[in-house]
């Protein structure tokens, strides 16, 4: 039991000795690890849909707007209302928490297509309400103002510090998705992934796991969003839509269903490249498209999958020389 | 709800005039069948005779059109599958339903999962209830694993045992989740001769050994003959006979319905 906590440990920390060192990587250049933050982020989101989607098999094309009411919760509750950072931060993912929990009883119990239908219904109600709430949301235009991040005396005004307060979350997170998926209620979500009618003929009560998954998912869309919101300082409905759950759909397909590391490494990926593409703005959503249907037809376990298979075949060529 | 006074005590699954209507199609008509407590208690018919349709009803798969479900002595005939199982009543599947994704020894660990618990906090932090809980549940995954003879890798893709391991590692989920009564639908379906000797040695020692009641769907009648203690026929949907099986097989109307079909 030891080893395979070690297991896990030795790679989480790996992987932050990684973060510790990327701005010196960088040469601290900002507009990079400005990037890197946005990604980091999105990783966060990212993850809690690889729970739903690659280890439970549950899709969701809501999870753009759980993101968004958490951003704006904070938002509302801190600059609009003056409440305190952090009550403005639990607020924000507790709600999200509760939306996820009243709309995630009945449309999980929704299959595949509908499923992915009742989630983009969701998905899209919210986003008309970000545009038409405007004395609460400021409507399509934003809303701007909302403070920055401090602790005790500590701000988190550099890009620096919040690159950190950032990576930390997702490091935090990594280590809490893998303690779950390696345990008795990992091995629930496969199942009931795998054969829902033998998870249930082991007791598990299918739509109670899938409910906690969805929330727990939810939860981790909720911090990403208040993360996000004080690291702007602005939020708009156009980060909230659907075109934003697709990406989020795109970076855990193309990191890999299932695999968590594979979700992160698909995130920044995605979320570095248009910004090296930028002259091709209008294509951006062709390449996404184009990136999905490649990787359905060549990378099926997407990167990480690519990597496995990648490894053995080098252990293949090195093991005949 | 008509009650059949004087439900035995010893009777641990006890199903009371069960209807089935798929559409058109009556898969059960009125059926009877009660399953005591230690036995190995065998349901057999041709082939659409209703089996795996009353399999379903008692496993709460299937909801019966009329009629009751009586289950370790609960009323359970509107409980959901998962409740059921947690009551104790696990079962295999005709078609094997083994967690293709997960490797051998998870799947049976997954097994465990109504005899081991720990709570969602437990796992996300790694607190000393999840080691605990993990430790014993691996332990008694490879118990299972063990006691149906399942040799080999136990961390391959459960997808890439050959059939007839297949068969055995549901066997072994099933028993992981350590159950008052298992229900085995046609365990020995694609399994070869030396290989359903093997099956009927373990499902006497399921009921031997680990005093777990069976009620078994089969086809192979050598086999059926061989291990179980009493014989309830099913034919198109009805219970013709109830039995020992030397009754079931001087039974005329069964040899009539089935057992000439294979005489044949
Ligand atoms: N889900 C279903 N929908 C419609 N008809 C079904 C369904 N399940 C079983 N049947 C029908 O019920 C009858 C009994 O089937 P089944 O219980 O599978 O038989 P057995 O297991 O004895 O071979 C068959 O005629 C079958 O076609
Ligand atoms: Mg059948």
């Amino acid at each position: 039991m030891k080893s395979s906590t070690l297991r896990q440990l030795a790679p989480v920390s790996a992987f932050y000795v990684l973060v510790l060192a990327t701005p010196t990587l960088l040469s601290y250049d900002y507009y990079y690890l400005s990037i890197l933050t946005m990604a980091g982020i999105i990783a966060i989101i990212v993850m809690g849909l690889n729970l739903l989607l690659g280890f439970a098999g549950q899709i969701s094309l809501g999870h753009a707007a759980l993101f968004g009411i958490s951003a704006y919760t904070t938002a509302v509750m801190t600059a609009t209302y003056g409440f305190p950072l952090a009550v403005g931060m639990l607020s924000g993912v507790g709600l999200t928490a509760v939306v996820a929990l009243v709309v995630g009883m009945p449309v999980l119990k929704l299959k595949g297509y509908y499923l992915a239908m009742a989630t983009l219904g969701f998905g899209l109600i919210v986003y008309i309400f970000f545009n038409e709430a405007i004395a609460l949301t400021g409507g399509p235009s934003g809303f701007v103002g909302i403070p920055q991040l401090h602790f005790g005396g500590f701000t988190f005004d550099s890009e620096l510090s919040y690159f950190f307060l950032v990576w930390t979350t997702v490091t935090v997170v990594l280590l809490i998705s893998l303690n779950l998926i390696h345990s008795r209620i990992g091995r629930a979500l496969m199942a009931l992934h795998a054969s829902d009618k033998a998870a249930q003929s082991m007791g598990i009560n299918v739509a109670r796991y899938k409910l906690f998954i969805f929330v727990l998912s939810a939860i981790f869309a909720g911090i990403a969003g208040v993360l996000y919101a004080h690291y702007l300082s602005f939020v708009a409905p156009s980060s909230f839509g659907f075109h934003f759950s697709v990406q989020l759909i795109t970076m855990v397909v193309l990191g890999g269903m299932a695999s968590l590391w594979g979700g992160i490494a698909g995130t920044v990926f995605l979320t570095a490249m248009p910004e090296f593409l930028r002259a091709y703005e209008n294509m951006e959503v062709i390449i996404y498209g184009l990136i999905l249907i490649l990787c359905m037809m060549y990378l099926p376990q997407g990167m990480a999958g690519g990597v496995s298979k990648l490894v053995a075949l080098v252990r293949r060529r090195l093991g005949r020389a | 709800m008509p009650e059949r006074s004087g439900v035995d005590k010893d009777v641990i699954l006890s199903c009371q005039a069960v209807h089935v209507r798929f559409g058109g199609v009556m898969a059960l008509t009125d059926v009877d069948f009660d399953v005591r407590e230690g036995t190995i208690t065998a349901l057999i018919g041709p082939n659409g005779a209703g089996k795996t349709t009353l399999l379903n009803v008692v496993s709460g798969m299937v909801t019966s059109t009329e009629g009751a479900v009586h289950l370790l002595g609960q009323d359970m005939t509107r409980s959901p599958a998962w409740k059921r199982a947690q009551a104790g009543a696990v079962r295999t599947f005709q078609n094997l339903e083994v967690f293709t994704t997960m490797n051998v020894l998870e799947n049976v660990m997954t097994g465990v999962h109504r005899v081991v618990r720990y709570g969602a906090l437990s796992a996300l932090f790694k607190t000393p209830a999840f080691f605990q809980g993990e430790r014993r549940c691996r332990e008694l995954a490879e118990e299972k694993l063990a006691f149906v003879g399942l040799k080999g890798d136990w961390n391959l893709p459960a997808g890439e045992l050959p059939y007839g391991r297949q068969r055995l590692l549901e066997l072994a989920r099933a028993l992981a989740a350590q159950p008052r009564i298992l229900l085995l639908d046609e365990p020995a379906a694609g399994l070869n001769t030396a290989e359903t000797r093997t099956l009927a040695g373990l499902i006497r020692r399921v009921r031997d050994e680990l005093g777990i009641t069976v009620a078994i769907v089969e086809h192979d009648m050598d086999l059926i003959m061989g291990v179980s203690d009493a014989i309830t026929v099913l034919h198109f949907g009805k219970v013709i006979a109830s039995g020992t099986p030397a009754e079931i097989q001087k039974n005329p109307e069964v040899v009539a319905a089935y057992l000439g079909e294979e005489a044949e």
